[in-house]
């Protein structure tokens, strides 16, 4: 027994070589278009197209790794990933714990949706949001009630039976799920712009990271391709650089 | 801020009562004591219901399973294994999905004095439906125990029951009752405590929190995710955990104590209760 | 998975759930299984390991070393052992970062905690960050045993404490008039003995053991749970297979199979009692 612990202690303690360059990506795969699991079990989305786009121009080895979303950012912080690519609005909030990459989605307004058949006020009601977003800290200031749920998933299940009056979400989420509902869901009330642009969270301390995915992303506006890439995943009409 | 303007603010935050928005940002050692606190009136109200009525139902249930109809048995026997032999967590979940699927009605309900309207999507609400999942889950627990200690009552005692005449109820009450819970409770303030340990994972199974409204638990981890600093918020709620636990265990040895009090002494069983952890 | 599964949306129902069923998803939630059933096996053999520890600890007659024992083996009754579940991994891995940290990077005298963040030099990270996805599946599958292996380990230590007590006291006492030493005392007959009183504790234990497997969800490991809610959740049509929301089926699924594993260990329980109380 004393020789497989030393051994395992041997073994954390050993210092493999390191090839520098390996960046891990983390993000939520519950959040479609922006990111999701596909159906074969493989992460995709528009920032999986961008955040390999970014890798290889900045020639750097790109791992992906998946994360709750309420424990995304303590993750990122205590390491286990080097940057959350997850449909994260930059706001001043979240700028104090962690920084950002400027932003490579364009503000993008948030939309309440609620069934068709319901009430046309809902988004004074109840109104789902996903723990931890933009939109449940705006809902939870705005005078509704929030309910909170742990994925977005789940807050447009409440609203489909009955459980919340209305979601409030990104709209570009929203989108499809409208136009898939054959009208049991629609857009209620107007949108609201909540935070700013979407952008890269990075450590604060990872400055030099910061610094080769601004330069990728400029890059990538200046060519054209990532607005390629918003109309390719958000629709002709979605809003570009 | 001062503590007390905390405590004002905040000591009723899980009843939705007090300051709208949780602290975000500065957040303070008094802050995370007095919310964590305060969630504890989510734990302690599940505990206490569901223990409550989970024990009047155990025993029937226990009764039922120890009859000699086959058909009640078998009920009490499947009823305990699906609630026993499925984790909590899981039972949760499914019960959760499944009273979503419910419609959304009001049902008057006349009781004489008042009228009162139930709603069924009370159920998807963590105080209805997550007390139901417990009252079950207890129910089944318990029932087991009593069931155990049902069939450790002495045959003599029964016979004795039975020379004297007593009718079946009276018998019931003299003799079995007061002898199955003396037999159990050991085992009883074992599940007592767990029942009140699994509270803490209401909020973190389907059941959503309402307007930030949560259990110790909800608020301990999102001072954690707030503060990226596990130290403070989790100890604070072991804290409150032990000293809750060991007021369960003083108030189930006090009632220990009274059920053996009869007994010879040195008949009696140590009033120290041991924990089985048979759960 | 089959020839036909190019095009879902024009496949007969029976046809297109055959396909839903093998998709690459499913295969993942199938094995996640696998990833349940070892961790009940690994963490079963450890905690034991770790409650014999605990329970031989606070029985020592050396003070701290029985301190630490009986603070071991009574802390899970005073807290929910889903605090523990959420606290342990992240104590875990940032002491060892650290203690890496001090031992390869001693150039840097800077503190690891620079105001929210927890920062070691990169070689310190565990597991590096060049290392392949699987390693760190690996350790953080690691990190659940070991927080799995303490938990239920305290648990076995009172339950072994239990039935250490329990062997009569006559029988050590003759064994000490035979002159056995301390040691041989343990050794020859109070471990051999214990067994049989510790059985039904610890079958209890294992049953508290597969019960308490969903908690992985919480420690972030892709497990049954992770995935039937994931696939569960409704589909819209940017995916392959749209379909509702039908999470409850797949948590009726996961129960039933929690039912199954459970009674299938009770029947194995039942034999081996069976045949200990034969054999005394």
């Amino acid at each position: 027994m004393k020789k497989i612990i030393l051994s395992i202690f041997v073994l954390i303690m050993i210092n493999f070589p390191a090839s520098a360059d390996t960046i891990r990506m983390g993000t939520e795969g519950a959040y479609p278009p922006y990111n999701f699991i596909n159906d074969d079990g493989e992460i995709d989305g528009f920032e999986k197209d961008l955040g390999d786009e970014l890798c290889k121009r900045a020639s750097l080895t790109c791992e992906w790794v998946i994360n709750d979303w309420d424990s995304i950012i303590p993750n990122l912080v205590s390491g286990n990933y080097d940057t959350i690519i997850a449909g994260m609005s930059i706001t001043s909030e979240r700028d104090e714990v962690i920084d950002f990459t400027q932003e490579y989605i364009p503000a993008d307004p948030s939309a309440y949706i609620a069934l068709s058949s319901g009430n046309k006020a809902a988004y004074i009601g109840i109104v789902a949001a996903q723990t931890g977003t933009i939109q449940a800290s705006y809902v939870a200031s705005s005078g509704a009630t929030l309910v909170e749920f742990a994925t977005p998933d789940e807050t447009i299940a409440a609203v489909r039976n009955g459980e919340a009056d209305a979601v409030m979400a990104d709209k570009a989420f929203l989108a499809p799920i409208v136009s898939d509902s054959n009208g049991e869901l629609i857009f209620v009330g107007t949108d609201v712009s909540v935070g700013g642009g979407v952008g890269m969270g990075l450590r604060e301390s990872d400055s030099s990271l910061k610094d080769t995915m601004n330069e990728a992303i400029d890059a990538m506006k200046a060519d054209g391709s990532l607005n390629l890439l918003l109309k390719k995943w958000f629709g002709e009409d979605s809003s570009i650089f | 801020m001062s503590c007390l303007q905390t405590i004002s603010d905040y000591g009723l935050r899980s009843l939705g009562i007090g300051e709208r928005l949780l602290p975000k940002t500065d957040i303070t050692i008094c802050e995370q004591f007095v919310l964590i606190g305060s969630g504890l009136f989510w734990n302690i109200y599940f505990a206490i219901f569901a223990l409550s009525i989970g024990f009047i139902s155990a025993i029937s249930i226990a009764i039922m399973k120890n009859s000699s109809n086959r058909f009640l048995s078998l009920i009490g026997k499947y009823f305990i294994f699906i609630f026993r032999g499925s984790p909590l967590f899981i039972q949760f979940f499914c019960a959760y999905e499944i009273f979503v699927l419910f419609p959304k009605i009001g049902i008057d309900l006349n009781l004489i004095f008042i009228e009162v309207t139930l709603e069924t999507r009370w159920l998807t609400r963590a105080w209805l439906g997550a007390l139901i999942v417990l009252y079950l889950n207890t129910t089944a627990y318990s029932a087991e125990i009593f069931y155990e200690a049902l069939k450790s009552i002495p045959k003599a005692d029964i016979d004795a029951a039975n020379s004297l005449g007593l009718s079946s109820k009276s018998k019931f009450i003299k003799i079995i009752y007061p002898n199955m819970l003396r037999f159990s409770w050991p085992s009883y303030t074992n599940e007592a405590i767990f029942l009140f340990h699994a509270t803490s994972l209401v909020f973190f199974s389907g059941f959503p929190a309402w307007g930030q409204s949560g259990d110790a638990l909800y608020y301990a981890n999102y001072f954690a995710d707030k503060t990226f600093n596990p130290f403070i918020p989790y100890p604070i709620i072991a804290f409150y955990f032990i000293l809750l636990t060991l007021v369960i265990i003083g108030l189930f040895g006090i009632i220990n104590t009274k059920l053996n009090k009869h007994l010879p002494s040195d008949l009696k069983s140590k009033t120290r209760i041991k924990i089985n952890f048979i759960r | 998975m089959f020839q036909y599964c190019t095009d879902p949306s024009i496949l007969s129902q029976f046809k297109w759930f055959s396909c839903y069923l093998t998709s690459g998803k499913h295969i993942s939630f199938y094995l996640s299984f696998l990833i349940v059933i070892s961790l009940i096996c690994i963490t079963a053999p450890i905690s034991l390991f770790f409650g014999f520890c605990g329970s031989l600890a606070s029985r020592s007659s050396f003070i701290l070393l029985k301190y630490t024992g009986l603070l071991y083996t009574n802390i899970v009754r005073g807290i929910p052992d889903i605090v523990f579940f959420l606290f342990i991994p992240i104590t875990i891995d940032q002491i060892l970062e650290y203690s890496r940290h001090k031992i390869m990077c001693p150039e840097i005298t800077e503190s690891v905690w620079r105001g929210t963040d927890f920062l070691v030099c990169s070689a310190a990270k565990l597991p590096l960050n060049s290392d392949p996805q699987w390693i760190h599946s690996t350790y953080s599958f690691l990190l659940a045993i070991l927080s799995f292996s303490i938990v239920f380990g305290a648990f076995a230590s009172n339950t072994i404490s239990g039935a250490i007590n329990a062997v009569p006291k006559s029988q050590i006492e003759t064994a000490r008039s035979f002159g056995m030493t301390n040691n041989q005392v343990y050794l020859k007959i109070i471990i051999p003995q214990m067994w049989l009183y510790a059985l039904p504790g610890l079958s209890n234990l294992w049953m508290l053991l597969i019960k308490s497997t969903p908690l992985l969800f919480l420690l972030g490991i892709n497990d049954i749970v992770y995935w039937a809610k994931e696939i569960g959740g409704s589909k819209t049509s940017i995916f392959k297979y749209p379909h509702p929301d039908w999470r409850v089926w797949y948590f009726l699924g996961l129960l039933v199979f929690y039912l199954l594993v459970t009674k299938l260990s009770e029947i194995a329980f039942k034999k081996i009692s069976n045949k200990i109380n034969h054999a005394t």
